[in-house]
């Protein structure tokens, strides 16, 4: 097996506030290998996009990682200092957010943005630069690029600013890339021209992405592995295929039977009763016992069950225990 | 045959969106105006659910804001229970006209007023219309609102942010039938929701429709969630309707180009890995509108005619369709 490129173990992200300590994230693990295309799924409140943010080291204050590790191709990358991120940010992993309008800044053209950005990483003159950057967009399909690098923000629609975002993801040539919700804030048409796009430019940059999204459809078409998060906890990681298809833990099973289908016609959706628990008041033993239906064991209410083989992907359930792998 | 609950004729509405007067003086610019609604016909039977869909600014939420009344058409009418609508609510008793249609939102964070308590804010359409006077009666009126949207009747002694997303979205629904309206106009209801959540929801508004015999006009750019609510769709773009036609019909043989492009682009659950190619380009400016067919850039059967002349919605094997291909046979039945 070919190492990791990132490798998150027992991650625990808290935020201590003056009414106590909330565990946002609780021992969360999981790798990704060069390459590869993870996605994170969940709903709100999950802990999906501060798991991003920790690998990205963006989280603030109150916030703080209190234990496990972040390690990037070998290197523990958790308890740098600002200084050191700021040279893995952008050179070993690129950002992408939910709305392309407040990730790019709308006082300098997209030109200075994107030859800033290579500039600071990567050792080309200014003039190589602004050949980088031409290609840049115009791997991401902007039309024109020449004369669309002195053009601002405000002058490119969502579908496009989005595409310059994800240029300036690339353009030093990362080996992840983080995107968290990047397509939420686009109309469905766009939404699959990004998606296909993203796909199209890991793939031919060898870039890995760890894609967050609360959008099951998005994750099916276009990941490798899905990593299903519940109240800061991995309930279940596997193939993307077998964890819609075969869902091991009750919770995704839930969440696949409760998306509207577009292929046929129910009288009534499945639903989970309840809501996911507030970090307040997570229950203990597994998190999401109390609105299971297989939720009434002991060991369900007592003892948190830990990630273990279900078939061909991982689940913390107990409903598994035991089982042959 | 009973004739449909609401009938829309050739309802428009356009906004001015002109730079100020000064400066049209100054600075010579022109008049600016946009078609937002450009003339829509459609009707809703009783106890039916009509669905819009369409991506951002196709006009949908405006036609919601034209069905209650939040605006006046520019053009065109709204026939309600067979009476005009627009002129029954300027008119003596538009309260009468105004209880039997209410609204749900699709933010309930933004349209739950934060420092009322629950209770408040179900039984403001019950005393606003004077339906309800005696405060007892009232408080039990709220908590049988309450119930039936699956909350608790101690709830309303609590205010809006002590509840989740999915929570206050039955608030809003307490709210709308607080004043036993037929038609509820249902703006992106869920768009807010996780989709456990929105199970919850969307279950709950189709027990209650079953339950009340309500009338339904729901919007949403969601497909799938379209094909579980409705009994009929509307597809628009820029302001028109692209296809309307029964549920069954549109999401078996979609015959719009448009109506297709939408369907194709909806990531699929089954298909893990799929490879495609999208639609390329994207809705274009709704100020300069293209001439003729308004999806004509984007379409891969349109031909010099769509380019030039605008097609009709017209009534094609039980749907009705606006666009040339279609009607010439040009587009190969799926």
């Amino acid at each position: 097996m070919t190492q990791a490129l990132l490798q998150v173990k027992d991650l625990v992200v808290e935020f201590t506030g003056r009414r106590g300590t909330l565990r946002a994230l609780d021992q969360v693990s999981f790798d990704i290998a060069p390459g590869e295309i993870l996605g994170v799924v969940g709903e709100s409140g999950a802990g999906k996009s501060l798991t991003g943010a920790a690998i990205i080291g963006l989280i603030e204050a109150p916030g703080r990682i209190a234990s496990g590790q972040i390690v990037l191709q070998g290197q523990r990358i958790d308890n740098l200092g600002p200084e050191q991120l700021r040279h893995i940010r952008g050179r070993k992993i690129g950002a992408i957010f939910q709305d392309p309008l407040t990730s790019l800044n709308p006082l300098y053209t997209i030109g200075q943005q994107l030859t800033q950005t290579i500039l600071t990483h990567l050792p080309l003159t200014p003039a190589q630069a602004r050949e980088r950057a031409i290609q840049l967009l115009e791997d991401t399909g902007i039309a024109a690029a020449a004369q669309r690098l002195h053009h601002y923000p405000h002058q490119f629609s969502g579908g496009m600013r989005q595409r310059v975002v994800i240029a300036l993801a690339l353009a030093a040539e990362p080996q992840l890339i983080v995107a968290d919700e990047p397509t939420t804030a686009l109309d469905v048409s766009i939404q699959a021209q990004i998606i296909t796009l993203l796909k199209r430019v890991c793939r031919q940059h060898g870039t890995a992405v760890m894609l967050i999204t609360h959008d099951m459809g998005v994750i099916a078409e276009t990941c490798d592995r899905v990593a299903v998060l519940y109240a800061g906890r991995v309930a279940e990681i596997g193939p993307v295929r077998e964890v819609i298809h075969h869902s091991a833990h009750p919770y995704t099973a839930g969440l696949m039977a409760a998306i509207p289908d577009i292929t046929q016609d129910l009288e009534q959706l499945y639903q989970i009763d309840g809501a996911m628990p507030r970090l307040d008041a997570i229950p203990p033993g597994c998190a999401f016992h109390p609105r299971c239906a297989h939720g009434q064991r002991d060991d369900c209410r007592q003892q948190r069950p830990e990630l273990m083989a279900a078939g061909a992907t991982r689940a913390a359930c107990w409903l598994h225990q035991g089982a042959p792998s | 045959m009973s004739s449909p609950l609401v009938q829309v004729q050739d309802l428009a509405k356009t906004f001015d969106v002109s730079a100020p007067w000064l400066n049209r003086v100054l600075e010579g610019k022109p008049r600016l105006l946009l078609h937002a609604v450009d003339g829509v016909s459609f009707e809703i039977e009783r106890g039916k659910t009509l669905a819009l869909v369409g991506e951002s600014g196709c006009g949908k939420s405006t036609v919601a804001r034209l069905l209650v009344g939040l605006y006046q058409p520019s053009r065109g009418q709204v026939q309600f229970a067979g009476q005009d609508l627009h002129a029954g609510l300027k008119g003596g008793d538009s309260g009468a006209l105004r209880r039997r249609i209410q609204m749900i939102f699709q933010d309930p964070y933004a349209s739950l007023n934060p420092r009322w308590r629950v209770h408040d804010i179900v039984a403001e359409p019950l005393s606003e219309q004077g339906l309800v006077s005696d405060a007892l009666e009232l408080s039990a009126r709220v908590a049988q609102l309450l119930v039936s949207v699956g909350l608790s009747e101690l709830d309303g002694a609590k205010y809006p942010h002590q509840f989740s997303g999915g929570q206050r979205q039955r608030i809003s629904i307490a709210r709308a039938l607080a004043t036993n309206p037929e038609f509820l106009v249902c703006d992106e209801p869920t768009s807010a929701l996780d989709v456990s959540v929105q199970a919850q929801v969307l279950n709950i508004m189709k027990e209650l429709q079953r339950r009340l015999g309500l009338t339904y006009l729901f919007i949403s750019h969601n497909l799938a969630v379209v094909r579980h609510m409705s009994d009929a769709v509307g597809v628009m773009y820029l302001g028109r309707l692209v296809e309307l036609a029964d549920k069954q019909a549109l999401f078996a043989r979609p015959r719009h180009p448009y109506t297709r492009m939408l369907l194709d682009a909806i990531p699929k659950l089954h298909d893990t890995g799929r490879e495609r190619t999208p639609v390329q380009g994207e809705v274009p400016n709704p100020l300069q509108p293209p001439a003729g067919c308004a999806f004509h850039p984007r379409c891969p059967h349109a031909n010099a005619r769509c380019a030039a002349e605008r097609p009709e919605l017209l009534t094609l094997g039980g749907a009705r369709i606006a666009c040339h291909a279609v009607q010439e046979q040009r587009i190969p039945f799926a």
